[in-house]
């Protein structure tokens, strides 16, 4: 990746600006799945509804980047890192956007969860577990975006196998409750929804991880195996 | 059925193999003392756009001009190295080569039109005159072939005896590429074709680049790096005389090899 500067400044300033709303964006969705989780764990309705209420804020951030990315196109013409940078962004942010969607889907089933009062909640150790794991994931993507490093990202596509695992683990453990209580069906069959939200996150999180890639290496990792993306990462 | 199917992907996965029309193999040029290219070897792939860019006086025109051995006519120039034509193996270079001989097969258009102050029709009919060919019906015919070829004939059919300097910029430049398609060359070179040309011109004559390609091998200097990514098959990035980078101008503009030639095209260059 090049270091050097534009000739033109104001190219530069463009392209820091998106980057940093990127980061904005990613920041926000962080404490929106953090709440989200929260709120299930205390049944703070007030903090749910705001969680809810956020996610305006979330799309709007996709849509006004997304204007952005196609300003820069229409007036600049990228080439190269530059070009890589912009397609990479577009497409990260409908994966980012996306992780957005699933806190919503999460702080949603929470607020029915508690004001249905079935509070026999089972087990949720495990999604505070999976919870922090994808907020980790998240983060580390963040990081390998703001700093361009290729490895974290590889990184990053390693950790999704744990969401996965996380995931089947919860649902076992779902339908073992069900099966044993079946009062905790209705709850259970919710946490379903919550756990599976968790896993796609996890999986939006490794797309914007191979949107570095090919951002700061320049090869399209998507549908590769985990060990071509690593020597692609540290090539 | 079903592996037939996959044979085909596969077969549209793997790039084509690219003949050589021609290629330079350590070409230097001196302008008296001074060195404009050094040793720079490069293959010209038949029935494709190559595209020349750089910063000015990295050497592309200097390059480009050796093709048809422009050079020659200004005393104190120096060529090392050759410039081979396929398929017949002919260095362009070589002092035995007759020039003229050379530059019927490899034709030139430069940046501002330059048609002869003669008739649409004289302009074109030039270089087989010049060759000898006295025939009426031989010469109409290879005329309008030409004007055909640049996209022009339709709008001077019926002014062939006007004089060139009466048509537009954009239509004073298709009929120099006419004049230059008359001779059946095998090679087109292109020296900043469109810098004196607005929009609209620009893109009829990409649009006919893109189509003579079909039939005959192109090389074009352009200081407009988006026109090369437009029209080119290949781009050669050159800065100071020296070759930089060659390569498929889609991996050149996406993701190119060599820092010197991504800070270029990013414009980082400074």
């Amino acid at each position: 990746m090049p270091t050097t500067e534009h000739l033109s400044k104001q190219f530069d300033v463009d392209l820091e600006t998106l980057r940093s709303r990127i980061l904005q964006m990613g920041g926000l969705i962080e404490s929106q799945i953090l709440a989200a989780i929260d709120g299930l764990y205390s049944g703070n309705i007030q903090a749910l509804e705001q969680v809810i209420e956020n996610d305006r804020r979330v799309n709007g951030f996709e849509v006004s980047i997304d204007t952005e990315c196609s300003h820069i196109i229409a007036r600049r013409q990228p080439a190269a890192s530059d070009l890589r940078m912009i397609m990479g962004v577009s497409k990260a942010v409908t994966d980012l956007e996306r992780v957005g969607d699933e806190a919503k889907k999460i702080a949603v089933v929470s607020k029915q969860i508690h004001e249905s009062g079935r509070l026999q909640i089972p087990r949720l150790a495990d999604i505070r577990r999976a919870g922090s794991i994808v907020v980790g994931m998240l983060r580390k993507t963040l990081d390998a975006f703001a700093r361009l490093d290729a490895v974290a990202a590889a990184e990053v596509i390693r950790d999704d196998a744990a969401i996965d695992e996380a995931f089947r683990g919860m649902m076992r453990q779902l339908i073992t409750y069900m099966m044993e209580d079946p009062r905790t069906i209705s709850t259970a069959f919710e946490l379903v929804w919550v756990a599976r939200a968790l896993e796609r996150m996890g999986d939006h999180s490794k797309n914007m991880a191979e949107q570095v890639i090919y951002i700061v290496k320049g090869t399209d990792v998507r549908h590769t195996t985990f060990e071509d993306i690593e020597r692609e990462a540290a090539r | 059925m079903v592996s037939a199917t996959v044979s085909e992907v596969t077969a549209a996965a793997a790039p084509p193999i690219q003949v050589k029309k021609s290629e330079s193999r350590s070409l230097s040029f001196h302008y008296g003392s001074f060195q404009a290219l050094k040793s720079i070897s490069m293959p010209i792939y038949e029935k494709k756009v190559t595209a020349l860019i750089g910063p000015s006086g990295c050497g592309k025109s200097t390059y480009l001009r050796c093709f048809n051995r422009m050079h020659d006519l200004y005393p104190g120039n120096r060529y090392e190295g050759q410039i081979m034509l396929y398929p017949d193996n002919t260095n362009v270079l070589n002092p035995d080569v007759d020039p003229i001989e050379v530059r019927m097969r490899i034709s030139m258009v430069f940046q501002k039109p330059n048609p002869f102050p003669k008739s649409i029709y004289e302009n074109v009919a030039y270089g087989l005159r010049v060759r000898g060919e006295r025939k009426r019906a031989l010469l109409d015919e290879k005329v309008e072939d030409a004007l055909r070829g640049a996209a022009l004939w339709d709008e001077v059919k019926n002014r062939l005896n006007d004089l060139a300097f009466n048509l537009s910029g954009g239509q004073q430049q298709r009929l120099c590429i006419a004049r230059a398609l008359a001779t059946d060359p095998e090679m087109l070179l292109f020296d900043e074709p469109t810098s004196a040309l607005d929009p609209i011109a620009t893109a009829s004559i990409e649009q006919l680049i893109t189509e003579l390609k079909a039939k005959i091998t192109i090389l074009i200097v352009t200081h407009n790096m988006q026109q090369a990514a437009r029209v080119s098959d290949y781009t050669a990035y050159m800065y100071l005389g020296e070759l930089i980078e060659f390569d498929a101008t889609d991996t050149i503009f996406i993701k190119p090899k060599n820092k010197q030639t991504e800070d270029y095209i990013t414009g980082r260059f400074g």
